[in-house]
C-alpha cells in the first residue's frame, strides 16, 4: 500500500491533527478542574481551528489551484477530492468556528468547566465525519462519514446532563438516526446486490429507472440524506431535538451538518444517481413542496424561539434542496452560495439567542417583547439577520434565493419555483412576527440591557459582514460558479 | 496606467462613510476639511487623468482619434445563458474626461465656498456628507462602462439631490420640493428603465455599442426597436435635465443650499440627460436618425418656454433655474441636429456634438459662478427677491465683478466663453436647417435680456435702502474665492478660444479635444453668425440696460401695464405646475389611482390575507403530527418512505 496517498487528504489530516492537540491539551493543562476555569477555554480551539481553515484553503490561494488540486482521487477512488469539496469545507469550517465563539460563554458557566474539552472533540468529530461525507467516492466510506457525524451529535444533544429536555431531544435524535442509518443501509445493499460494487464511480453505468430495487434504493437513500437536512417526511425529530439540545449545539445542528449533507446529496445525485435522475427530480419535487409548507405552517405558530428555528431550518432546506432539481451545475453553485449566505444569517441569529439565553434565561419568541429598547444593537443584528433568511434585497439572502431560484427555473421547474415563491411570503410573514416583537409589541418587562462578551462581538461581526456583503460583491457567487459541476 | 482613477471614485465615497456614521463626533471644521480635501484630492487625480489622457497617451497614430481607455471593467452580476451581464468599471474617452474635470472643479469650489455658506448651520456635517455621495455618484455616472452602471449611479445621483434638496427638512417647502424633484425624476427613470430594458433584450448587451457589432446590426434592420428604446431612455434624460415639460421640479430644487444648486441644479447633475444622449450618439446617429427631431423640437421649444418665463421672475434663484433650463435645451437642440458621425472639413453635420459638450463645459463654469454669486447676494441680503436688492454693486464689488462677466458669458459676448460655445450652436442649427438656426439666435438674444435684467435689478436699480441700512450687506473670502477662480476660467477660456475661433493662431481648440469620432476637428467661426449673434446679443444687453439701469424704470412699470396678462402668465410660468396639479390629482389620482387601491386593498391583501388565514387553519388542523412521540416518527418516516417508493412506481 502506497502510505504517501494520505498525503492528498490535507483537510483531513489536520483537522484531526486539531483534535488530538486538543486532546492532549484537555487531558494535561487543565490540572484544576475545580475553580471552574477550564485552560481550554475559546481561544485555543479557535485559534487551531483558524490555523486549520487557513491551510486548507492554501490549494486555493496559491497560483497552481487547478493544477495540483484539480481532482484528487486515492484509495482507490474511495476518497474524492475537488475545489468545490475544499471550498465547501471551508465554508463548514468557518461556521464551526463561529459556533465556537457561540459556545463561549455557555461553556464558561461553572458546571461546564470539567467537560469543555469535550464538546470541542466531538462537534469536531461530527466535522471530521463530514469531511468524509463530502469526499466519500465509496458508499461504506460515505456511510461512516456519516456515522461519524451522527453518533457524537447525539452526545453533544444530551451534552447538557442535568437536563430531562436535552436527554429526551438526545433519544429521541438517536433513535430516529438509528432508523434511518439502517433504512439507509438497507438500501445501499440494495444497490449492492443489483450492481455489485459500491464505488460511485462505477455503479453509475448499472442503474436504469427499470429496476424497481434500485428505486427502492435511491428512495432509501433520500431518505437517509433527508434525515439529516430535516426534509419532510424525515423531519419531525427536528422541531425537538433543536428545543431539547444546548443552543449552541443547535446552532451548529441547524447549518454546519445540514450543509454537508445537502452537498453529498447532490454530488451522490450526480455521481450515482444520473440514469434516474428522472425520479430523482420528481420525489424532490414533493419533498421540496411539503418541505417548505409545512415547515412554514408550523413555524407561525410557535412561541420557544429554538423551536421556532427549527422549523425555519426545515423551511430553509427546503429551499435548499431546491438546487439539486436537476443537479445542474448552477444548482450546485446554487446551493454552495445558498449554505454560505443562510450560515451566516442563521448563526447570527442563534449567536443573539444563545447570548440572550445565557444572559436571561429567556427562549420564548414573547420574551423578545421590547428586546429593542433595552438592547438597540442586537435587535439590529438579529433584524438584518432576519431580514436575509427572509430573503429580502439588499441583504444576501436574497441574491441567494434569486440564484437558486434562476438555477431551477433553468431546470425546468418553473411550477415548483412559483410555489417557493408564494412560500416565502409566508416566510417574511414569520420572520417580521420576531422583529415585530423585538420593535413593536408593548412590554412591562423586557429582556434587561447586558453586554455580550467579546467572542460574541467578533460572531456578530462575521454573521453581519456576511449578510451584509456576500450578496453585494458577486465575487463569491463567480467564484463559486467557476469550480461547479453537474449534469 | 490609469488604475489610479478608481480613486477619483473611492475618495468620496470614503469621505461620505466616514461623514455619514462619525459625523455626529466631528467638529463642523474637520467635517468639512475631510470633504474637501477629498475633493482636493480628486481634483488633482481627474486632472492628472485629463493631462494622461489628452497629451500623453494621445491619439492612436493610426486612425488619429482618442482611443477609449478601460482601466476597470469587472462584471458584477451574470446571467448566464444568454451572456448578458452587468458590469461595473470604469472606461475614460474624451467626453468622460471632459466630465470629470467640470465636476471635480465645481465640486471642488462648491466644497470650499460652503465653509462660509452653511457656517454654523445645523447639519453641517450632514451636508458635506451629502455632496461627498453626490460627487461620488456623478464621476461614477460619466465614467459607467456600460448603460447599467449609468442607470444605477444615475437613481444614487438623483437620490442624493433628493437629500440635498430636502436638507432644510424642518421647512415645508424644501420638503415639498425635495419629493417634487424625485417623483419627477424617478417618474422619467422609469422609460430610462424601460429602455435599457429594451436595449439589453435586443442586443443581447448593457454596453455602450460603439463599433456595431452583429446583434446590433440585425435587429438594426428590424425598424423602430432601437430608436423606441432611445427615445424612452431621452425621456429618462430629459427627466434628468428638466426638458419641457418634466422640468417642473428644477424651479422648485431651488430651495435647497445655493451651493447645492450650483453644483447640482446647474452645471453637473441636470446636465447628465445631455450627457446621455452624448454617450448614446453614435447609436442615434447610426440607427435613429429619424427620431432625432424629437430631440431638436423638445428642446427648442424648451429654451423658448424657459426664457420666456425667466423674463418675469423675481426671484433671482428662479431667474438662475430657468436661465440653466434654457442653456441645456441648447445642448440638447445641438446634439439633435447632428446628422453625421464623421468630422472633417466635408463633414459638418457633426459640428453640433462638440458644440454641445463644449458649452456643457463653458456653461458649468459660468453658471456656478452666477449661482454662487447669488448664494453671496442671498447671504448678504438674506432675501431671494430682486425687491430686497438693487445698487448693491457698492457692497459686493467681487461678486458685482463676477456676476458680471459670468452674465457677458452666457449672452455671447465676444472674449467670454459662453460666445464660443453658443456660437458653435447656432452654426451647428444653421446649418441643419436656418429655420432652427433663427429660432435660436432669438432665444439667445431673449437670454442676454433677462440676464442682465436680472444683473441690473441686482446691482443697480433701485436700491431698497431701508434693508441695507439695517443691515449692511457685505461679503468674505472664502466665498468670493470660488467665485474668482470661475470667471478666471469663463475669461480665460472665452479669450483663447475667441482667438483661436478667429483664426488668430493655430492652435488646440476644444474640438481638437473633444468631436464626434474623437479625431482632431478645428473649426473656425463662420463670420456671418458670429457677428450677427454679437450684434443681437449687444442690442438685447443695451435694451436691457435702457429699461431697467435707472432708479426709477418708467419703461418697465409701461411695460407691465401694457401686457399685464402676458406678464403675469409668464411670472406664473404658463401655469405649468396647475397643470401638473389637475391631471395628477383630478385624473390620475381621481380615475386611476383609486381604482387601483381598492384593487389593491381588496384583491391583492385579500389574497394574502387568505394566505395567512389558510396557514393558520392548516396549522391548527396538522398539529398532531408533531406528537412529540419518537414511535410516531419513525412510522411517518416509514409511511413517507413507502410513499415516495409507490409515487415513483406508478407514475
Amino acid at each position: 500500500m502506497d502510505y504517501s496517498q494520505f498525503l492528498n487528504m490535507g483537510q483531513e489530516l489536520s483537522l484531526l491533527a486539531v483534535i488530538i492537540i486538543l486532546f492532549v491539551a484537555d487531558l494535561f493543562m487543565c490540572t484544576d478542574r475545580k475553580d471552574g476555569k477550564g485552560v481550554l477555554n475559546t481561544p485555543l480551539p479557535v485559534i487551531l481551528l483558524t490555523i486549520h481553515t487557513l491551510f486548507g484553503i492554501m490549494p486555493l490561494v496559491c497560483p497552481c489551484a487547478e493544477a495540483c488540486m484539480g481532482d484528487v482521487c486515492v484509495f482507490g477512488g474511495m476518497y474524492q477530492s475537488n475545489i468545490m469539496t475544499i471550498i465547501l469545507k471551508t465554508i463548514l469550517n468557518v461556521g464551526t468556528i463561529i459556533v465556537f465563539l457561540t459556545a463561549h460563554q455557555w461553556l464558561k458557566r461553572p458546571e461546564m468547566a470539567n467537560k469543555q474539552g469535550e464538546y470541542y472533540m466531538l462537534t469536531l468529530s461530527t466535522l471530521l465525519g463530514m469531511y468524509f461525507m463530502v469526499s466519500a467516492g465509496h458508499f461504506l466510506m460515505f456511510f461512516i462519514g456519516l456515522e461519524l457525524a451522527s453518533v457524537p451529535m447525539t452526545a453533544l444533544i444530551a451534552y447538557s446532563k442535568n437536563s430531562q429536555e436535552s436527554a429526551e431531544a438526545s433519544a429521541k435524535y438517536i433513535l430516529t438516526a438509528l432508523f434511518s442509518s439502517g433504512l439507509m443501509l438497507y438500501g445501499i445493499s440494495l444497490i449492492y446486490g443489483t450492481t455489485g460494487t459500491l464505488y460511485f464511480d462505477q455503479i453509475a453505468d448499472k442503474i436504469s429507472s427499470c429496476d424497481l430495487t434500485q428505486i427502492a434504493a435511491l428512495v432509501l437513500f433520500v431518505g437517509g440524506i433527508g434525515f439529516k437536512i430535516s426534509l419532510v417526511p424525515f423531519h419531525l425529530w427536528t422541531a425537538d431535538a433543536y428545543q431539547g439540545a444546548p443552543t449552541p449545539v443547535t446552532s451548529y445542528l441547524s447549518v454546519i451538518s445540514k450543509g454537508a449533507a445537502a452537498f453529498v446529496l447532490f454530488t451522490v445525485l450526480y455521481k450515482v444517481f444520473a440514469p434516474v435522475i428522472d425520479n430523482a427530480n420528481l420525489i424532490f419535487f414533493w419533498i421540496i413542496i411539503f418541505s417548505i409548507t409545512i415547515a412554514n405552517i408550523f413555524a407561525v405558530r410557535q412561541n420557544n424561539l429554538k423551536r421556532f428555528m427549527a422549523f425555519s431550518a426545515i423551511s430553509q432546506a427546503g429551499y435548499l434542496v431546491l438546487g439539486v432539481m436537476g443537479a445542474t451545475p448552477q444548482g450546485m453553485t446554487a446551493i454552495v452560495y445558498y449554505l454560505l449566505v443562510y450560515m451566516a444569517a442563521n448563526l447570527g441569529v442563534f449567536l443573539i439567542i444563545s447570548a440572550t439565553e445565557q444572559n436571561s434565561d429567556k427562549i420564548n419568541i414573547s420574551d423578545y417583547n421590547g428586546f429593542y429598547k433595552t438592547n438597540p444593537k442586537l435587535a439590529f443584528l438579529m433584524t438584518l439577520a432576519l431580514f436575509s433568511l427572509a430573503g429580502i434585497p439588499p441583504f444576501a439572502g436574497f441574491f441567494s434565493k434569486f440564484f437558486m431560484f434562476m438555477a431551477a427555473f433553468k431546470a425546468g421547474f418553473q411550477l415548483l419555483v412559483f410555489i417557493a415563491l408564494v412560500n416565502t411570503v409566508i416566510s417574511l410573514y414569520y420572520y417580521l412576527l420576531i422583529v415585530k416583537a423585538m420593535y413593536i409589541n408593548p412590554n412591562d418587562n423586557p429582556i434587561a440591557a447586558f453586554k455580550s462578551d467579546g467572542y460574541t462581538k467578533l460572531g456578530l461581526f462575521i454573521c453581519t459582514a456576511g449578510v451584509v456583503l456576500i450578496g453585494i460583491i458577486s465575487w463569491f457567487y463567480t467564484y463559486i460558479d467557476q469550480f461547479s459541476y453537474g449534469l | 496606467m490609469f488604475s489610479y482613477t478608481l480613486f477619483i471614485i473611492l475618495l468620496p465615497l470614503v469621505s461620505f462613510l466616514i461623514l455619514g456614521i462619525a459625523g455626529k463626533w466631528l467638529s463642523h471644521k474637520t467635517a468639512g476639511w475631510i470633504g474637501t480635501l477629498s475633493l482636493a484630492a480628486v481634483a488633482a487625480l481627474s486632472y492628472y487623468a485629463a493631462y494622461e489622457y489628452f497629451f500623453v497617451v494621445g491619439r492612436d497614430a493610426l486612425t488619429g482619434a482618442f482611443e477609449r481607455q478601460v482601466p476597470f471593467d469587472f462584471t458584477w452580476l451574470p446571467f448566464f445563458d444568454q451572456g448578458l451581464h452587468f458590469n461595473m468599471g470604469i472606461l475614460l474617452d474624451p467626453i468622460s474626461v471632459m466630465m470629470l474635470i467640470v465636476i471635480s472643479t465645481v465640486s471642488l469650489m462648491v466644497h470650499i465656498y460652503s465653509f462660509g455658506y452653511m457656517k454654523g448651520e445645523r447639519g453641517f456635517q450632514r451636508y458635506y456628507a451629502f455632496l461627498s455621495l453626490f460627487t461620488m455618484s456623478m464621476l461614477g455616472l460619466v465614467v459607467a462602462t456600460n448603460i447599467f452602471q449609468m442607470y444605477l449611479f444615475w437613481e444614487l445621483v438623483g437620490v442624493s439631490s433628493y437629500l440635498l434638496i430636502g436638507f432644510y427638512y424642518t421647512l415645508p417647502a424644501a420638503i415639498a420640493a425635495s419629493k417634487k424633484a424625485f417623483i419627477v425624476t424617478r417618474f422619467a427613470d422609469l422609460f430610462f428603465l424601460i429602455g435599457i430594458l429594451i436595449y439589453g433584450f435586443y442586443t443581447g448587451s448593457f454596453g455602450f455599442v460603439f463599433d456595431t457589432p452583429e446583434g446590433l446590426q440585425s435587429y438594426a434592420s428590424a425598424g423602430f426597436i432601437l430608436p423606441l428604446a432611445l427615445t424612452l431612455m431621452f425621456i429618462g434624460g430629459a427627466g434628468k435635465s428638466a426638458m419641457f415639460p418634466l422640468h417642473i421640479w428644477l424651479p422648485d430644487a431651488m430651495e435647497g443650499p445655493t451651493p447645492v444648486s450650483a453644483l447640482i441644479h446647474a452645471a453637473t447633475m441636470v446636465v447628465a440627460g445631455v450627457f446621455q444622449v452624448a454617450r448614446l450618439f453614435p447609436l442615434w446617429v447610426t440607427y435613429a436618425q429619424d427620431w432625432m427631431p424629437v430631440i431638436i423640437w423638445v428642446g427648442v421649444f424648451t429654451a423658448f418656454y424657459a426664457a420666456a418665463v425667466a423674463c418675469a421672475q423675481s426671484d433671482i434663484k428662479r431667474v438662475l433655474a430657468f436661465s440653466t433650463i434654457s442653456q441645456i435645451a441648447f445642448m440638447m437642440v445641438a446634439l439633435g441636429v447632428c446628422t453625421e458621425l464623421q468630422t472633417g472639413h466635408e463633414h459638418h453635420g457633426s459640428v453640433g456634438y462638440m458644440a454641445s459638450m463644449f458649452h456643457l463645459f463653458t456653461h458649468a463654469m459660468f453658471k456656478a459662478c452666477l449661482f454662487l454669486g447669488a448664494g453671496c447676494i442671498i447671504h448678504a441680503v438674506h432675501s431671494n427677491e430682486m425687491a430686497a436688492m438693487g445698487g448693491l454693486r457698492k457692497y459686493l464689488p467681487i461678486t458685482h465683478i463676477t456676476f458680471l462677466i459670468s452674465c457677458l458669458a452666457i449672452s455671447g459676448i465676444p472674449f467670454f466663453s459662453g460666445f464660443s460655445s453658443k456660437d458653435e450652436i447656432i452654426t451647428a442649427c444653421m446649418s441643419y436647417s436656418p429655420a432652427v438656426g433663427w429660432i435660436m439666435t432669438g432665444i439667445a438674444a431673449m437670454t442676454a435680456f433677462y440676464m442682465f435684467r436680472l444683473y441690473y435689478g441686482i446691482f443697480w436699480g433701485t436700491e431698497n435702502k431701508e434693508l441695507h441700512a439695517a443691515h449692511h450687506p457685505h461679503e468674505t473670502k472664502i466665498m468670493t474665492m470660488p467665485l474668482i477662480v470661475l470667471s478666471i476660467i469663463t475669461v480665460g477660456v472665452g479669450v483663447y478660444t475667441t482667438l483661436a475661433g478667429f483664426g488668430m493662431f493655430e492652435g488646440y481648440s476644444f474640438g481638437s479635444l473633444i468631436s464626434a469620432d474623437n479625431i482632431d476637428y478645428r473649426i473656425h467661426f463662420d463670420m456671418s453668425v458670429a457677428s450677427c449673434s454679437t450684434v443681437i446679443a449687444i442690442i438685447s444687453i443695451a435694451l436691457a440696460t435702457y429699461i431697467f439701469k435707472g432708479e426709477k424704470q418708467p419703461v418697465a412699470e409701461k411695460m407691465k401695464a401694457a401686457l399685464p396678462n402676458l406678464h403675469r402668465w409668464a411670472y406664473k410660468r404658463f401655469y405649468m405646475d396647475e397643470v401638473y396639479q389637475f391631471v395628477t390629482h383630478k385624473i390620475i389620482f381621481a380615475r386611476v389611482s383609486k381604482p387601483i387601491a381598492w384593487f389593491d386593498r381588496h384583491v391583492i391583501d385579500g389574497f394574502f390575507n387568505f394566505l395567512a388565514w389558510g396557514t393558520n387553519a392548516a396549522s391548527n388542523g396538522i398539529k398532531g403530527l408533531q406528537s412529540g412521540r419518537v414511535q410516531q416518527y419513525a412510522f411517518v418516516y416509514l409511511v413517507g418512505t413507502i410513499l415516495l417508493i409507490l409515487l415513483l412506481m406508478l407514475f
